[in-house]
């Protein structure tokens, strides 16, 4: 089977202008290669600074790598013309770490919604409506509050929202990068198991980009570690947390915080 | 032994342009032993962060303290005038912040930013400040402690910030600091890296401390006692590894079971559904009388929805306000 998504050797670089003297190079991505088959889930763990959030943003062709290839349905994204990459970004959505400064405080939640189809010029003004509220059913949000603002929403609701907004031109791929972090435990899970139903009605991709070690264990296939721009570890969930290979990978299953009822210890041996 | 701190029924509400005030936080009390942690547990809105900011009455405009007292030194700091709480905030009483990004002046040097809290509560010369300065900051950054003091805030990372601000919290020697969500910005080496700091001070300086965070996992090895705050109420109370080991409030009990666990069998619950608390605590889905996790709750009995639930004393210092639980 092919994989839906292909990274080779990818490369971004920063210029870091200083004040004074000649710009420095930062290397946030320094060849990363991995692959991720449909309907699967890629967990990309790291500590802050080791470049999972310039990985998605470079998948979801918001930037543009220094160089490397990725493929997604054949076609190489690195080295396609923007007009082309217009008609790629709906299909890999990326959702971000804090819903309360990623969505508009004072549009209606159907407008949030809905504006993705506006923005491609797809369906009329009923359907969209239509749609807008079957996907809010969709993400356990009712219908009947599409007519509010955003801001009255909770967390865990707002992320519903911008997961509904998502999904709102069929994305084949979602990003989350940190979706669950600024959330309560609670609500954590409730959204963790959305997620969960929605790849398994919607057939979808997830990358998810975590620090949480525990929750990318839970959700995800496979799991990569990330350090100063490379991956450093790569293998199906059980077995990155069982053999850690990697020193960071240790790092962060020591860093772990568990309640005592879990048995940890004795997948660390 | 007697406690450095004393809460007694706090009462606090939040005015709104809506007609009645909404209580925040409804009879809380709790006391804080010398050179302890005391864990405050509870999701957002359950109003931990609101009590962090009602010991040192510092509420926002809007806010009311509708009863209750705060004892600390055998003074009540809600009698307290202003030049009173002024030298106790920050030099006998600390907040740390959960987002050292916000809390830091962008454009003075982090040195002069800990310099002036005890510039605010100390006098002396200037040179005896900054020799005092430097002591502080060796104590967070054995390092490179003279570098970090003369850079700005943006030239640290996340967690150098957080050391910063701890370091802001304890220049003047506080007995208490307390700590809204101090790691929830931080990626997990760091967090441990700073949890690990606060341990070494409680040793090294006697502190005692109120650490208010939403994820249980992080108090275990770290609190000594643990409070839980369901909707402005305490549910729970006890030692740490009496609560993390066996909760006995359905609520915690709940929310122990949400959290994702990686053990020897993981693989077999992996992808499947977590155990959720139904529903959410807003105010709109709060009941009217009766318990407040009533609604949410699995174990409901009839008598929830007609009476709130007391604290019970189950021995060894453990309280739970649920009617399943007799004296």
């Amino acid at each position: 089977m092919e994989p839906i998504l292909k990274v080779e050797n990818l490369v971004k670089r920063y210029a870091k202008r200083n004040l004074v003297g000649p710009p420095q190079e930062f290397l946030a991505l320094d060849g990363v290669s991995f692959a991720v088959f449909s309907r699967s889930t890629l967990a990309i763990v790291g500590e802050s600074g080791s470049g999972k959030s310039t990985l998605a943003s470079c998948i979801a062709c918001l930037e543009l790598p220094t160089s490397g290839n990725l493929w997604f349905e054949g076609k190489n994204l690195a080295q396609s013309p923007e007009s082309e990459l217009r008609n790629i970004r709906p299909q890999i959505q990326l959702i971000f770490p804090d819903p309360a400064s990623s969505l508009h405080p004072g549009w209606s939640i159907l407008d949030i919604v809905a504006e993705p189809l506006i923005l491609q010029h797809k369906l009329g003004r009923k359907e969209r409506e239509l749609r807008a509220c079957s996907l809010l059913e969709r993400v356990g949000l009712s219908a009947e509050i599409a007519a509010r603002s955003a801001s009255t929403l909770s967390g865990g609701q707002r992320q519903r929202l911008a997961i509904a907004r998502a999904l709102t031109l069929d994305p084949k791929i979602l990003i989350l990068d940190e979706a669950l972090s600024a959330l309560d435990c609670s609500t954590q899970a409730q959204i963790a198991n959305l997620l969960l139903e929605l790849q398994s009605f919607l057939g979808m991709t997830f990358l998810f980009i975590t620090h949480d070690l525990t929750m990318a264990a839970h959700l995800a296939d496979e799991i990569a570690v990330m350090s100063a721009g490379r991956i450093v570890e790569l293998g199906p969930s059980a077995e990155v947390l069982r053999n850690p290979s990697h020193e960071a990978t240790r790092q962060l299953i020591a860093a772990v915080p568990q309640l005592p009822r879990s048995s940890w210890p004795a997948i660390q041996q | 032994m007697a406690s450095v701190l004393d809460v007694q029924s706090l009462q606090v509400s939040y005015s709104s342009r809506e007609v009645r005030p909404r209580p925040v936080l409804s009879g809380v009390s709790f006391d804080l032993r010398p050179g302890e942690i005391l864990g405050v547990l509870g999701e957002s809105g359950s109003g931990k962060s609101t009590l962090a900011a009602s010991v040192l009455r510092l509420l926002p405009p809007n806010g009311h303290i509708g009863g209750g007292a705060v004892l600390f030194e055998g003074k009540n700091l809600f009698q307290a005038n202003s030049e009173h709480l002024r030298q106790i905030r920050g030099a006998r009483i600390s907040l740390i912040f959960q987002e050292p990004s916000l809390a830091l002046h962008p454009t003075i040097r982090v040195g002069e930013q800990v310099r002036q809290v005890l510039a605010a509560h100390q006098s002396g010369a200037k040179s005896a400040l900054n020799e005092k300065t430097r002591e502080i900051c060796a104590q967070l950054f054995p390092q490179d402690s003279d570098r970090i003091l003369r850079s700005y805030p943006h030239q640290l990372s996340g967690g150098q910030r957080q050391r910063v601000l701890i370091a802001q919290a304890i220049a003047c020697n506080p007995a208490i600091v307390i700590a809204d969500e101090p790691t929830a910005a931080l990626d997990p080496v760091t967090q441990m890296e700073v949890l690990a700091i606060f341990r070494s001070l409680r040793e090294t300086l006697g502190l005692a401390m109120i650490f208010i965070t939403h994820n249980p996992a992080l108090l275990s090895d770290f609190a000594d006692r643990i409070l839980v705050l369901y909707a402005g109420q305490v549910v729970e109370w006890g030692p740490a590894h009496a609560v993390l080991r066996s909760p006995k409030h359905p609520y915690t009990k709940a929310l122990f079971e949400s959290l994702p666990a990686i053990s020897v069998e993981y693989e077999k619950s992996r992808k499947n559904q977590l155990p959720v608390i139904p529903g959410n605590s807003s105010l709109s889905s709060l009941p009217r009388k009766g318990c407040s996790f009533e609604p949410r709750c699995p174990l409901r009995m009839d008598v929830c929805t007609e009476l709130e639930p007391a604290l019970v004393n189950l021995g060894e210092s453990r309280l739970v306000s649920c009617f399943k639980y007799k004296d």
